[in-house]
């Protein structure tokens, strides 16, 4: 049984999902190929062949392949598709581009964002905002799978995969990159991040989040956010934790001034500790915290920077 | 320029589901139901191209049992023109909507497909790249940010890092995200006016399409419960619990 993933990647580096997608293939079978499609890629085929347990990386470079545009990703997917049992990427924004248009191409249906194998042809996934998990079995010749990467450890480093070149398809002219507007930061990444510390509309400014950004920095956390603190334009959507935005699992998550819809528990409740900071102590978000603090804010947030010293 | 939007009737998201006692699903009987919430985004924004010119007619398409009429009826009482249902016996996986909408694409021949990034009750986010894989079109997913430029549209993608534009070429299928815009409501008068728009009823048979599920969904429970937490009475008690006890910081 070969598993072929589809790495996750900005041409300098390898998205970390990608290995909690490789630990989930291991749990599948043992010939685990990683495909980098990509313009020049190389660094990233470097990363993927160091994984421990996989033992191929193909790389596709082009200038086309840049960017992860899906329709030019999925036919490259699709012709080499024979060879392989399952068809796997992490639940990221890319793999969710991409895979559907690889399973339709395919006519088989996709399971989307597991978070347990059961078997190579069955697997647990959430439904309804992670309020009901379903297990599903695939008859399908090809599997084609999405990983939640919360859900899996990330693989260890200690692999030495050969990497080969593998045929890029043309442009299909369909879509054309333009550019982007990336958040930067100097903090961790909000899905691999040991510590989370997101703010709602509790905040009632963007200017405010500087108090939990100097948290944030004491701890080695990175910064989040509800829906409703997006949609106010305190913060950019990629902090957005939830069902309909990232999720995330790290060992302390901390809520501040965030009420907890179950569509924002929906993207943090698998955390390993809840803290909720929350002044109406009837907040739902207590129903889920380890640690509670009933307290404004604007007094809790500095006095814990201090008591971090 | 026709903008088709496929509109799903699903749980309502204020509802707490429940799982049923025999583990084959939840609870849906005298449940709430409503448009699922990404698909509310898509009509107005179909509703938007309209009204600046951009479109001509907004059709709304559901697939489902009859009940999935009201939702269709949401969708012309927010402004829609006409609404196409697809009487199925029972809700369809993805892949299979995709292929009953590229049916109804090639009846209708829209410029657009504007669908929700994903549906909020079985969350599989698939629908609106299987159509574009199935008619060979540009997709862009996760849009919040639309503007057509005669045969391409650029697009601004909400992405794992922040934003991403794109040209896509038209004829497209968009996935729509959270904050491409902030749907109207409907006006009485307008929900008044919707009961006499025109509404087709097609069966999933007529169009040709073999629906039968590819998966099996052999068991459905809850997730594990949390444990009650306890309240701290200040932050020194919190740091002290989370560096002593949690062993976190
Ligand atoms: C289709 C759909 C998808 C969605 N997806 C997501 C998603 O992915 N993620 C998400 O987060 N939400 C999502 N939502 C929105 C969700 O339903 C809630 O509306 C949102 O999570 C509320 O954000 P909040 O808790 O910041 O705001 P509120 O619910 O308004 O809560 C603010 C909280 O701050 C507290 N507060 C106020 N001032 C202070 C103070 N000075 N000190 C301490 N506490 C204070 C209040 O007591 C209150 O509990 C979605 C909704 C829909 C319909
Ligand atoms: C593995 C699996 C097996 C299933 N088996 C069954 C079953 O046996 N019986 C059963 O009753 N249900 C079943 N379902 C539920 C049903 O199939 C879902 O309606 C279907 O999977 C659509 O998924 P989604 O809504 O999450 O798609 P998404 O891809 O998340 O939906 C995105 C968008 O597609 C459009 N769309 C999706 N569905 C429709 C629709 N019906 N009409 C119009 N537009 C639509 C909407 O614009 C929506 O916003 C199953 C679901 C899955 C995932």
């Amino acid at each position: 049984m070969s598993i072929l993933i589809l790495a996750d990647h900005d041409d300098g580096q390898l998205a970390p999902a990608t290995l909690n997608t490789v630990t989930a293939a291991t749990q599948i079978g043992d010939d685990i190929h990683i495909l980098v499609a990509g313009d020049a890629s190389g660094e990233v085929a470097k990363s993927a062949a160091a994984i421990a347990g996989v033992s191929k990386v193909l790389t596709a470079d082009d200038t086309t392949l840049a960017h992860g545009i899906a329709e030019n990703v999925a036919p490259l997917i699709l012709s080499m598709a024979s060879d392989y049992s399952h068809l796997m990427a992490p639940a990221t924004i890319t793999g969710k581009n991409i895979m559907p248009r690889v399973a339709a191409l395919l006519d088989v249906m996709q399971i989307s964002d597991i978070i347990k194998v059961e078997s190579p042809e069955s697997f647990q996934r959430p439904i309804y905002a992670g309020n009901a998990i379903a297990t599903v079995t695939s008859n399908e010749p090809v599997k084609v799978v999405t990983v939640r990467s919360t859900a899996f450890e990330p693989a260890a480093e200690g692999g030495s995969a050969v990497i080969e070149a593998a045929a890029a398809s043309a442009d299909a002219g369909l879509s054309s990159y333009v550019k982007s507007e990336l958040s930067s930061s100097e903090r961790p990444e909000l899905t691999s991040a040991p510590i989370v510390i997101s703010g709602g509309r509790g905040m009632q400014d963007g200017s405010n989040f500087a108090m939990l950004e100097k948290v944030a920095d004491k701890l080695g956390a990175a910064v989040g956010a509800s829906r409703a603190a997006v949609d106010a334009g305190f913060v950019p959507n990629d902090y957005q934790v939830g069902q309909t935005g990232k999720v995330v699992a790290p060992d302390l998550y901390v809520a501040v001034g965030i009420s907890g819809a179950i569509q924002h528990l929906a993207g943090m409740k698998d955390s390993k500790v809840i803290v909720a900071i929350n002044k109406d102590e009837e907040a739902p978000i207590f129903q889920v915290a380890d640690f509670g603090l009933v307290a404004d804010l604007f007094d809790a947030v500095p006095e814990l920077e201090t008591k971090l010293d | 320029m026709k903008v088709l939007v496929p509109v799903k009737r699903v749980i309502d998201y204020h509802v707490k589901v429940r799982v049923k006692a025999d583990n084959t699903g939840v609870e849906l009987a005298n449940v709430k139901m409503a448009m699922n919430p990404f698909d509310e985004i898509a009509v107005e924004e179909a509703l938007r191209l309209k009204e600046a010119g951009g479109a001509d007619e907004v059709v709304a398409v559901s697939i489902g049992p009859s009940q999935n009429q009201e939702t269709i009826r949401t969708a012309l009482a927010m402004g829609a023109d006409r609404g196409i249902h697809i009487e199925s016996p029972h809700e369809i996986e993805p892949l299979a909507v995709a292929k009953l909408l590229k049916e109804v694409v090639a009846r209708e021949e829209p410029g657009l497909v504007f669908v929700g990034k994903q549906a909020i009750d079985d969350d599989c986010n698939q629908t609106g790249q299987m159509l574009a894989a199935l008619l060979g079109w540009a997709q862009g997913t996760f849009v919040s940010g639309i503007e057509i430029k005669g045969d391409s549209a650029a697009v601004i993608r909400e992405v794992d890092g922040g934003l991403e534009h794109l040209e896509i070429r038209m004829p497209a299928v968009v996935t729509v995200d959270l904050r491409l815009n902030e749907p109207r409501y409907a006006s009485l008068p307008n929900i008044m006016k919707a009961k006499k728009k025109p509404l087709d009823s097609i069966s999933a048979a007529d169009l040709g399409v073999d629906i039968t599920p590819r998966l099996n969904i052999t068991r459905v429970e809850e997730p594990p419960a949390r444990e009650a937490g306890i309240k701290v009475s200040d932050v020194a008690e919190l740091v002290d619990k989370l560096k002593n006890e949690a062993k976190v910081i």
